[in-house]
């Protein structure tokens, strides 16, 4: 069984975020870079399969800046067999379909059982990308699970919608994403981080993999303009003079929030 | 020497968010309940924390003394009482791998190295402290066996510990006459005195451990007998960067916790921070424990390399560290005004969670009777 799964880099949710207002993309000077926690999350359930069914195969694979080794090794410490990055300065500022694009034909390049990712990163918030890279293989997805089962022909899982849960399941190869319902992902112990830098890291470009960035033939997203976050008024201060709650029934009428 | 490596730095991400995440949103109900944390001292050492400078052969993690410093210093920025006991529990792990022959390494270093078995060190006795070649536990061989009587003081872990490296005496030699042996819980005639009431490290237990005709078979004694004084010293070594690792962390939380306060509290018109002589205060702080820090790589780069000059480096820097770490713990309280004196705040746990540090693992006095002792000598 061969698993990929799909690592992101992400500014820290905890740090600052910000926007380059001239260049359109992520300042990633703005705050550390992590690995995105729900793609620890995603590696989490294939390292539980692996530990429990030996013979696994577990790959990371990042399409993120040249700059983003360590973070991808981190997937290496944690337990992952080896890792796959897709580094690029044409991937800068490149739009869900692009991404989905790139990772499929790495995938494919490199063959696979089930891929599996997050459902949607904490920075982009776009959340396509597994159906576009399901679409861009040809194989069944499901996504949104939270809930998973592998065996040697079959994934299946639960899928949680509005007022109730879907069981769904699809023959391998596919493409799954989990949500942050999946369990807290492993600490990379001393011996992983250790033994992550013997481990193969490949590093592919996009001529590697045959994608053009720039295709005239494809559609592209582009971004027109960027601004700044407007920065948030001052609210509305109620003083009790004993109309308080006409002025709040008031306020909630008025902005159709009652 | 003075850079993290990359793995170095990798290291220090793991065991920062595992401190901040396991550790630091405890540690308050911790030692206010005077609860000891076995099950996350078992996960610490899942990650590698219960053997992080022993040999990878039996399970150890088998990194430096530098990278143990750099992950003293971090597990102690969430807990010093958690940190300072996962450096006794490493110090015991490392002398049962480096003196103890393959069968005890096989037995004892994986369960040890897990923390799924915890340990204590077991020199101090209650009328032999500083003076430790005067030790009285007494061992006599009977065939196969030794059969042990007499009392530790102030150990670490005791009664929840499984296992116990115990100084005792098989020689009236002076320092010569000491060994060293690995007594298990369980065994009959091993008991412990009731938990003691002290100023902080309240996350750990402290207890007396009390050995009335216990007997251990001889297969248990770590390296010759005779040696054992030796195996004590060489432990401590190690010990003393650890603990001085732990002051340093725990007075950079409390550096760090003063400079978000001083940002927010507002006095005589703005922010405290303004103030020059706050700043000062701030700077002296920073200057104590970089200064700490910096000696204190410097000393666990000897005891890597085997240099002569370990022995006293790591004295100085012990010194220089848990001073260091108090003095910063106190001047915190001081800059939070009144609330540095609420629990709630953190800042009085950490003073006295320090305190002892400059007690421990040799005195700071007899730090300086080693430095000067050494300096009369060359």
């Amino acid at each position: 069984m061969k698993l990929i799964v799909l690592v992101k880099e992400v500014p820290d949710t905890y740090g600052d975020r910000k926007l380059n207002l001239e260049t359109g993309l992520a300042d990633r000077g703005a705050s550390e870079a992590v690995l995105d926690e729900i793609s620890e999350r995603a590696l989490e359930a294939a390292l539980t399969y692996a530990d429990a069914n030996p013979g696994t195969e577990v790959v990371a694979l990042a399409a993120a800046p040249a700059g983003s080794v360590s973070t991808v090794r981190k997937a290496l410490g944690m337990g992952a067999d080896r890792a796959i990055h897709v580094a690029d300065e044409a991937l800068a500022g490149a739009d869900i379909v692009l991404t989905a694009q790139v990772l499929a034909a790495a995938i494919k390049r490199d063959g696979f059982d089930l891929v599996i990712s997050g459902n949607v990163s904490t920075d982009g918030s776009g959340g396509m990308v597994p159906a576009a890279i399901a679409e861009y293989l040809e194989v069944p997805q499901l996504t949104g699970l939270s809930e998973i089962e592998i065996t040697d022909s079959k994934v299946s899982g639960t899928r949680p919608i509005d007022g109730g849960a879907q069981r769904v399941s699809a023959q391998l190869p596919a493409v799954v994403s989990i949500t942050e319902a999946f369990p807290d992902p492993r600490f990379p112990s001393f011996k992983g981080i250790m033994a992550a830098k013997k481990k193969p890291f490949e590093t592919v470009s996009l001529a590697d993999l045959g994608v053009r960035a720039d295709d005239p033939e494809v559609a592209r997203s582009i971004m027109l303009s960027i601004a700044e976050k407007p920065p948030r008024e001052a609210g509305i201060k109620i003083v009790d003079d004993g109309e308080a709650g006409k002025d709040l029934a008031d306020f909630l009428l008025k902005n159709r929030l009652a | 020497m003075f850079e993290f490596t990359d793995d170095q730095l990798a290291l220090q991400a793991m065991v920062r968010q595992f401190a901040q995440e396991e550790l630091a949103p405890n540690a308050l109900d911790w030692d206010e309940r005077k609860h000891f944390p076995v099950d996350v001292l078992h996960r610490a050492g899942e990650l590698g924390m219960g053997a992080i400078y022993v040999d990878e052969e039996f399970g150890g993690s088998g990194l430096t003394r530098c990278d143990a410093a750099m992950i003293f210093e971090e597990l102690a920025h969430a807990d010093p009482t958690i940190s300072a006991y996962i450096s006794i529990h490493n110090m015991v792990t490392w002398m049962i791998d480096t003196y103890g022959d393959r069968q005890q390494r096989a037995r004892w270093v994986p369960v040890l190295a897990d923390m799924g078995v915890l340990s204590s060190y077991c020199l101090t006795e209650p009328g032999v402290g500083s003076d430790a070649a005067a030790l009285t536990t007494r061992a006599v061989r009977d065939g196969d066996h030794y059969v042990i009587n007499g009392t530790k003081q102030f150990i670490s872990g005791a009664g929840v510990s499984g296992i116990y490296l115990v100084m005792v005496r098989t020689q009236d030699t002076g320092h010569a006459g000491i060994s060293t042996i690995v007594v298990e819980e369980g065994t009959p005639g091993l008991s412990f005195g009731p938990e003691e009431k002290k100023m902080g490290w309240h996350a750990q237990p402290t207890r007396q451990v009390v050995f009335e005709n216990v007997r251990v078979p001889v297969a248990n004694r770590l390296g010759a007998e005779g040696a054992g004084f030796g195996i004590a010293m060489s432990g401590l070594n190690g010990g003393r960067l650890n603990i001085g690792a732990c002051s340093i962390g725990g007075g950079q939380a409390a550096l760090d916790k003063s400079v978000d306060y001083l940002k927010e509290r507002t006095a005589f018109g703005g922010p405290l921070i303004n103030q020059q002589s706050i700043l000062f205060q701030l700077a002296d702080m920073e200057i104590e424990l970089v200064t700490a820090r910096t000696l204190l790589w410097r000393a666990a780069d000897a005891l890597d390399r085997g240099a002569d000059d370990a022995v006293k480096l790591c004295a100085i820097a012990k010194k220089v560290a848990t001073d260091a770490g108090f003095t910063v713990a106190n001047a915190a309280i001081q800059l939070h005004g009144g609330y540095g004196y609420l629990t709630e705040y953190g800042l009085e746990k950490i003073a006295r969670d320090l305190r002892v540090h400059q007690i421990l693992e040799g005195s700071n006095e007899i730090m300086r009777l080693i430095v000067g002792r050494i300096v009369a000598e060359e």
